[in-house]
This record gives C-alpha cells, sequence and structure tokens, in this order.
C-alpha cells in the first residue's frame, strides 16, 4: 500500500513543445507590458482611487504622529522613522487594492486567454505599483518637510534620498505584487496584506530607515551610508528573482 | 499546410475540485468546422469543461488535445487561436467599449481596424467611447462578443452565448458566432430545440459524467430532460 | 513513502538523547558566573531555533517540489513543516525571553539580533495557516501555500543579514568566550541537545505524516465502499487535503 497521492500527469516527457509554422504570434513581452501598463495607469487616472487615498492617508498619518510623539518638530533617527513608516502604511492600502480591479472585473482570465508570456502582468504590475508610491511620495514628502521636519537638508542630500527612495520602492513594488496578487484570491484579504507584506519589508525598512537618518540629522555628514544601499540593492536582487520564478503560479488557475 | 482533422480530442478528461469530480472521463472528438452543443444542469461541469478547453485549467487526468496540440504543456501555442465568451465579460467597466477592445487588440496582436469593424458590425460604434458601466446588458454582451472573435479565433467556447441580448442583437452577433461562421464552436444551453438546432454533436453532463455524446439526429429530447432530473 | 515506520525506535531516540543532553546541561555544564543557573535554558533555546529554521527551509524545499511536480504530497510534507517549526519557533521566543529577562532583566531586549530576527520570521509564518484557512479552493490554496513557503524560505537569511547589520554597534553574543567559541565543557550538552531537538522534529514530524495520510486514505476507502454520501464533505481547513483517487 502506498501513501502517495495518485496524480498522473498528462504534460508530455519531453515537456512543452517549440513554436510551428502555423502557430499564432506570441505577443513580445514588452508590448504586452506597454498594453497592461497603459490599462493599469489609464484606469487610475480615468478613475482615481488608489493615488489620492494613499496620498490622503499619509497625510493624516502625519497629523497622528505629531499628537502621538507630542513633537512640532523631529529630527535625524526620529525623523527618518516617521518617514518611513508612513510610507510604508500608505503602501499597504495601495498593495491591497492592487489585482482588486482585476479580480472583480474578470481581468486576470482576459489577460491569461492572450498568446503572451505571464510575466508581463508581474512587470506590469510592479511598474505600476512604483509610479503610484513615487506619485505618492511627491504629495507625502513635502507635506513632511512642510509639517514636521525641523532641519533643511542640504541640496546634496536630495539626490541621495532620491536614490533610497527608488531603491526602497522597488522592494515595496516588487513584494507588494506577489503579496496583492496571493491576498486577492483569498477572503480575508485586507487582513492578510499588512500581515504578510510587513514582516517581508523589514529589511527595507531597516536600510531605507538607517540610510535616511543622517540625511534628516541636524548636524553632522548628510550622507548616506553605502552598507543601506547594499542592503536595499540585496534585497530587491532576491526578491526580483523570487517574484520572476514564482508569480506564474500565483495567477494561473 | 493541411488543418488537422479533429479540432478538439478529449480522452478520459478529468477535472476535480476539491473532492468533488467537476469532470471525470469526458471522451469525444469535434471535427473542425463543426458545433458541439453541451446540455447540463447547473454544476454538470459545462462552464470547466469550457475553461480547459480555454486553458485556463489545467486537466488533473486524461489527453486534451485543441487543434492538434497537448494540453497544458502547448496551450501557449493555442491561446491566439480560441475565442472564450463567458458569464463574466471580462472588461473593465471604467474604460470604454473602444478602449477595452484596443487593450485586447494590443494582447492578442491585432490592429486596430479590427476593432472599429467589429464595433460597427454589433451597432456600438456610436457608443464606443463610453464607459462599459454605463452599457446596458444587452450592450455589454455585444461588446464580448467583440472581445471573444477579435483575434479571429478557429476555436470558439460560447457559455450561453444569447443570454441577455434581444432579437434584434442576437441578429447582429449570429454571424460573428454562429454556425455558419466556420468556426469550430462549442457552445452550452439549456433550451434543447434551439441547442440541437445548430449544432452538429450534443453532450450531456450530469455531475461531472457523460450522460451521453452523439450527433445530433440521434439525441431525443427526453434524453436531454432526463439530465435536469 | 511510508511515514509510519521507524517511529518508536525514532520515539525512544529522542527521548534519551533530550535526557542525557539535559542532564548533562543541568549537571555537567558549568554554571555561568553572571546569570547563574537560567542561563541553562541557552541548552533549549539555540538547538531549538536552529532546528525551527531548519524545518521553515524544509518546508520551503517541499514548496518548490510541490510547485514543480504538482503533487500534493509535497504540500502536505510542507504544511506539516511549517507548522511544526512555528511551534518550536513559539517555544523559542519563550524561552529567549527567559533568557533575556535572566541576562539583562528585562522580559524582551533588542539587542540580540538573532532573537529579533526571529520574532520577525515567526511574525510572517504564522500568517501561514490564516492564508491557507482563508483560500477555498484547494488547489489554489496548496499553490499559494508552496509560493508562501519558497518566499518565506529565501526571506529567512536575507532578514537575518539585514537585522545584523542594523545591530551591529550593540552587544556581542551572549555565549561567546573570548576567543570567540564554544567553551569546551558547554559543547557537549550542546550539541546532544541539538541532536535530540532534531530527533524530536524529525519523530513529530513523521508521527504527524502518517496520522495525516493515514486518515485520508481511510477516507478515500470508505468513499470508494460505500459511495460518496457516507464521507462527510470536509468542511473549510488549512490543512492539506489529499485528493481522493
Amino acid at each position: 500500500m502506498t501513501t502517495r497521492a495518485e496524480l498522473p500527469h498528462t504534460e508530455s516527457p519531453a515537456g512543452p513543445s517549440r513554436p510551428r509554422g502555423d502557430d499564432p504570434p506570441f505577443v513580445p513581452l514588452r508590448v504586452a507590458v506597454a498594453a497592461l501598463l497603459r490599462k493599469e495607469l489609464g484606469l487610475e487616472l480615468r478613475a482615481p482611487q488608489a493615488v489620492p487615498a494613499m496620498s490622503l492617508f499619509s497625510i493624516t498619518t502625519l497629523v497622528v504622529f505629531h499628537f502621538a510623539l507630542q513633537r512640532g518638530q523631529v529630527d535625524g533617527d526620529l525623523a527618518s522613522g516617521v518617514l518611513w513608516v508612513t510610507l510604508l502604511f500608505a503602501a499597504m492600502l495601495g498593495i491591497s487594492r492592487l489585482f482588486v480591479a482585476d479580480h472583480e472585473e474578470g481581468g486576470l482570465d482576459g489577460f491569461l486567454l492572450a498568446p503572451t508570456d505571464r510575466t508581463a502582468m508581474l512587470v506590469a504590475k510592479a511598474v505600476g505599483l512604483f509610479a503610484f508610491l513615487a506619485a505618492v511620495e511627491v504629495v507625502a514628502i513635502p507635506a513632511f518637510a512642510l509639517m514636521l521636519l525641523g532641519p533643511s537638508p542640504p541640496i546634496a542630500a536630495y539626490g541621495q534620498l532620491a536614490a533610497l527612495l527608488v531603491l526602497a520602492d522597488a522592494g515595496i513594488a516588487l513584494v507588494g505584487t506577489m503579496v496583492g496578487a496571493m491576498a486577492v484570491q483569498t477572503r480575508t484579504r485586507d487582513l492578510i496584506v499588512p500581515l504578510m507584506a510587513l514582516p517581508l519589508l523589514i529589511p527595507v525598512v531597516i536600510g531605507a530607515a538607517k540610510g535616511t537618518a543622517p540625511l534628516l540629522a541636524t548636524a553632522g555628514p548628510h550622507s548616506v551610508e553605502v552598507r543601506w544601499l547594499f542592503v536595499l540593492g540585496l534585497y530587491d536582487l532576491v526578491f526580483g528573482l523570487l517574484a520572476f520564478a514564482l508569480f506564474d503560479y500565483l495567477i494561473e488557475d | 499546410m493541411a488543418a488537422p482533422p479533429a479540432a478538439i480530442e478529449l480522452e478520459g478528461l478529468t477535472r476535480r475540485y476539491g473532492e468533488r469530480v467537476a469532470l471525470q472521463d469526458v471522451t469525444l472528438t469535434v471535427p473542425a468546422g463543426t458545433t458541439l452543443v453541451v446540455f447540463g444542469p447547473n454544476g454538470a461541469g459545462k462552464s470547466t469543461l469550457l475553461r480547459v478547453l480555454a486553458t485556463l485549467l489545467r486537466p488533473h487526468s486524461g489527453v486534451v488535445r485543441v487543434l492538434g496540440r497537448a494540453l497544458p504543456d502547448d496551450g501557449w501555442a493555442v491561446r491566439g487561436r480560441i475565442g472564450l465568451l463567458t458569464h463574466e465579460p471580462l472588461l473593465y467597466r471604467d474604460l470604454s467599449g473602444r478602449e477595452n477592445l484596443r487593450f485586447h487588440a494590443r494582447l492578442h496582436g491585432v490592429a486596430f481596424d479590427r476593432v472599429e469593424e467589429l464595433l460597427e458590425r454589433v451597432g456600438l460604434r456610436l457608443r464606443a467611447d463610453d464607459r462599459v458601466h454605463t452599457y446596458s446588458r444587452g450592450m455589454v454582451q455585444r461588446l464580448a462578443v467583440c472581445r471573444a472573435v477579435l483575434h479571429d479565433p478557429d476555436v470558439l467556447l460560447l457559455d450561453e452565448p444569447r443570454a441577455n441580448l434581444d432579437p434584434a442583437a442576437a441578429d447582429l452577433v449570429e454571424p460573428l458566432i454562429g454556425a455558419a461562421s466556420g468556426r469550430t464552436r462549442v457552445v452550452t444551453s439549456h433550451d434543447p430545440a434551439g441547442g440541437l438546432a445548430e449544432a452538429d454533436i450534443a453532450l450531456g453532463l450530469r455531475g461531472g459524467r457523460t450522460a451521453f455524446v452523439a450527433p445530433v439526429d440521434h439525441v431525443r429530447n427526453a434524453e436531454i430532460g432526463a439530465l435536469y432530473r | 513513502m511510508l511515514y509510519g515506520t521507524r517511529l518508536r525506535a525514532l520515539s525512544i531516540a529522542t527521548l534519551v538523547t533530550m535526557t542525557a543532553a539535559l542532564a548533562l546541561a543541568f549537571f555537567y555544564a558549568p554554571m555561568d558566573a553572571d546569570q547563574g543557573f537560567m542561563q541553562k535554558i541557552f541548552y533549549i533555546h539555540v538547538p531549538l531555533g536552529i532546528v525551527a529554521l531548519c524545518g521553515f527551509v524544509w518546508g520551503g524545499i517541499n514548496g518548490i517540489q510541490h510547485l514543480r511536480t504538482r503533487d500534493p504530497k509535497y504540500d502536505l510534507r510542507s504544511y506539516v513543516a511549517i507548522h511544526l517549526s512555528l511551534v518550536l519557533g513559539a517555544g523559542v521566543l519563550i524561552t529567549g525571553s527567559i533568557w533575556a529577562r535572566a541576562s539583562w532583566g528585562h522580559w524582551w531586549v533588542w539587542d540580540e539580533p538573532t532573537l529579533v530576527s526571529f520574532l520577525i520570521v515567526f511574525l510572517l509564518y504564522a500568517t501561514y495557516q490564516p492564508m491557507r484557512f482563508s483560500i477555498e479552493d484547494r488547489e489554489k490554496q496548496a499553490r499559494y501555500a508552496s509560493v508562501f513557503a519558497v518566499t518565506a524560505g529565501a526571506f529567512v537569511p536575507l532578514n537575518f543579514i539585514a537585522v545584523r547589520l542594523a545591530q551591529a554597534y550593540t552587544h556581542p553574543r551572549v555565549f561567546a568566550t573570548a576567543d570567540g567559541g564554544l567553551p569546551a565543557k558547554m559543547q557537549l550538552p550542546f550539541y546532544l541537545s541539538l541532536l535530540g531537538m532534531a530527533l524530536l522534529y524529525v519523530t513529530l514530524w513523521r508521527y504527524e505524516m502518517a496520522s495525516k495520510n493515514t486518515s485520508w486514505q481511510l477516507r478515500a476507502l470508505r468513499r470508494k465502499l460505500a459511495g460518496d454520501d457516507a464521507v462527510p464533505p470536509v468542511g473549510r481547513t488549512a490543512a492539506p487535503t489529499l485528493p481522493s483517487s
């Protein structure tokens, strides 16, 4: 008696075959990504939901921080922490909504029927989420500077801050796309997203917060330690590879 | 290059849903250019069958060949030649009709004039720039038909295609998805007379199992009725 | 693979090893000058942690196998591995807290990077079962669980690196001596305890695998002999279910 569950496969031993002359054209990845991105950004521009909500939420969070910390101004470590917690929580909102429109309106099936690589959905969603995060930061960071930040960082610091933002946002976008795809199939979507995404994003918080702290300090060298850029870069690389390898399994049926 | 003689070949197709069986041991052949009509009560496995043929679901066991290619391995090769029309229109409500079709056109590598042609043929050209959430159910169904045939598929999978369509609208879509279109079709139906009239082969499903599969002239209405008892 | 064989031998081996390890820890290993008797919890805490982490990685490996072969047995192996490691993980956090109290006077400290990383990993894996439970389609549940297991498994080392870098300026490792290794008299009880914990894990894993497999085969048999109606339908569950053949 065997305890193996019988599950005979229909896949041929040789695996998937090569294209033949009479096959329909396979739509290249960049074309599919462009079409998906266009739809994604077009939908958000047409019926803005995610970006305004995330931006408003980030400003509200700053107000809450003012009262919770009982401070009119923050600098250094504290400023860095406030900024990144605010951005992170706004990101949670965006991740929860990322696949909802597709799931509810059958867009996923429409994409799955197309003769193109599934990875196009991963790339398009991750780039879309990155774009949304960038849009929110355009609002949130000046708001933060106006409302809570004490010292004015020198111009040189802005470039470094931008580098940190790009690396951190890339990590959030990749993890967010994976977690968003997983969460959209569950019945407790809004609960699962923060529970799963926040622990996964702690290395990003570490790298970003530690990296940003000297930039927002009142005194001292306003430069980012390279090790934090390395942490963020490594994280992006690992999760990029993971997402590329695993995403197909999340959207197929 | 000769077209394969059979557009769809199934041998012992089985698909489970948890512990239940959605499809059990389904075997049949659909020659190219013919129509298969599928009868059965709700939950009999009709939609599952269509989704397997559309490459959206993997078979758990058995052999599935569409247009000569085995699924699921070669699904990528035939996806572009299959059109699916289900209960869900697969359209974004906040985009216009034209934008929806153009989105699908880009994903399938189809030129935009095909979009315009189809919009004209189903009578939606005047409303093409309105958002889909302003459309009536009949209009949504007509747009969904356009989406399904946009890439000129060789195989059409239609789940109750005439739902929500008044007779005028049904006439508009008929040349696109009807028997005269020359495509191989699999159509689900609850209407014995209408279903048999437009098909060449009939399949009766009950609880995922095949009750009967035969050319339409060998099928009696009583057999179809028995499925629902 | 039959999981029920050698269970008795394994259980006895586990019991013997663990008893020996604990005896050695209490009577043979040196008492720590600063921390006193409570320091001995280290002999439970660290081996538990190492075995739990290996268990998580083992869950990830089975997850990869499940995705590659779509054989549900790998999903069951992954599920049991992860949920056992989670239980051990709770033990790690509790013993870690006791140790922190003994060493630093607080029930929790942020200074020990390994413990902090472990907390993060624990919080992540704690979402595994709720996530499984909230997906009703069995096949999808299994597939998503495997993706989670692989992602979380890859996350474990990344997380440790990041937290360690973040804590680089704080206290050195508590149980290292001046030259960095374990003192001689501590090595034997430590490694024995590590072996005992590993045996404990393997025994529990095999036990649970055997138990679940048997109950599913029983269901399948009943279904075959008495028909579908004789078997009550399984409600929503986070545990993997094997399809009836």
